[in-house]
């Protein structure tokens, strides 16, 4: 019951973004904010990975945080270079504080947990945390962003939050 | 100024030259944009597979009857030399969608 309504929260946190910024709501994420959006959630979900790899009890669950840390990792180390590259300096925004806060709950949440309760409240939360951050990907932030390199690495960033979303799936089914 | 006895030697090398590049080859497998190229690829045993990484992520090229096992850190490349004939159907550990197969004839 909860992972679903955090996922709806994800989802609507990140597609209604902009209406939280009151007056502007019109307006769609700059670069910038784009950018501390993409970085922010990927931190979300290496912190994630690592609570996992501390408590989780399974085989498969700890080989799928290891995956989470080290491709999410990749995309933000590559997403620090771009913004250096293009001299943007990432802008924290109400989506990013909202994304933020949400997660610290959600790691005290899991912090409760152990063992098998554990692993599946995790694979839960990885499976709708993907799919919302793959539909903010998707509707959001790829169409919004402007420089073509971003672009290029958000699109690149979908394809295997999509991946993860599939593997997140199996190893859900898995648990059952 | 013997050449009776060198004739032989020297187009024995001249052979074997010839031979053994044509018997031995390098084949590229690429890894790109989580996509690996060619799919599918027909090699033979003695072979050199040059495994090349283009991505920031790290891969694996792994294949499912356990006979071989490469990693590749990002923009890496690594070699294996082909010791076994058969249709090896290989994928990526960390991105199981990656999959590709391989002919290796004898």
């Amino acid at each position: 019951m909860f992972i679903r309504w955090s996922a709806a929260v994800a989802a609507a946190i990140l597609l209604s973004g902009p209406a939280l910024q009151g007056a502007t709501a019109a307006d769609k994420p700059t670069d910038p904010q784009i950018a501390h959006i993409a970085y922010t959630a990927g931190v979300i979900d290496i912190n994630a990975a690592k609570q996992a790899l501390k408590k989780a009890k399974s085989k498969d669950v700890k080989a799928f945080a290891e995956d989470m840390l080290r491709d999410h990792e990749a995309v933000n180390k590559q997403a620090l270079a771009l913004v250096k590259k293009l001299n943007v300096t990432p802008e924290d925004n109400d989506i990013s504080k909202a994304l933020s806060k949400q997660a610290s709950d959600k790691l005290a949440e899991l912090d409760k947990l152990s063992g098998a309760a554990f692993d599946k409240a995790y694979v839960a939360n990885e499976v709708a945390y993907h799919k919302a951050v793959n539909s903010a990907l998707e509707t959001q932030l790829i169409p919004s962003a402007s420089n073509a390199e971003l672009k290029s690495l958000l699109q690149t960033g979908l394809k295997i939050f999509q991946g993860h979303q599939q593997h997140a799936e199996h190893v859900a089914a898995e648990l059952k | 100024m013997m050449p009776g006895r060198l004739a032989p030697i020297a187009l024995a090398v001249i052979a074997l030259s010839m031979v053994v590049p044509a018997r031995a080859a390098t084949i590229e497998i690429t890894m790109e944009n989580l996509v690996i190229s060619p799919a599918e690829v027909s090699a033979k045993v003695g072979d050199t597979i040059s495994w090349i990484n283009k991505d920031f992520f790290a891969h694996t090229a792994t294949a499912k009857n356990g006979d071989f096992d490469v990693t590749l850190p990002p923009k890496k490349s690594a070699t294996s030399v082909l010791k076994k004939a058969g249709t090896v159907e290989y994928y990526c550990r960390y991105h199981p969608n990656m999959k590709a197969t391989l002919k290796i004839e004898p």
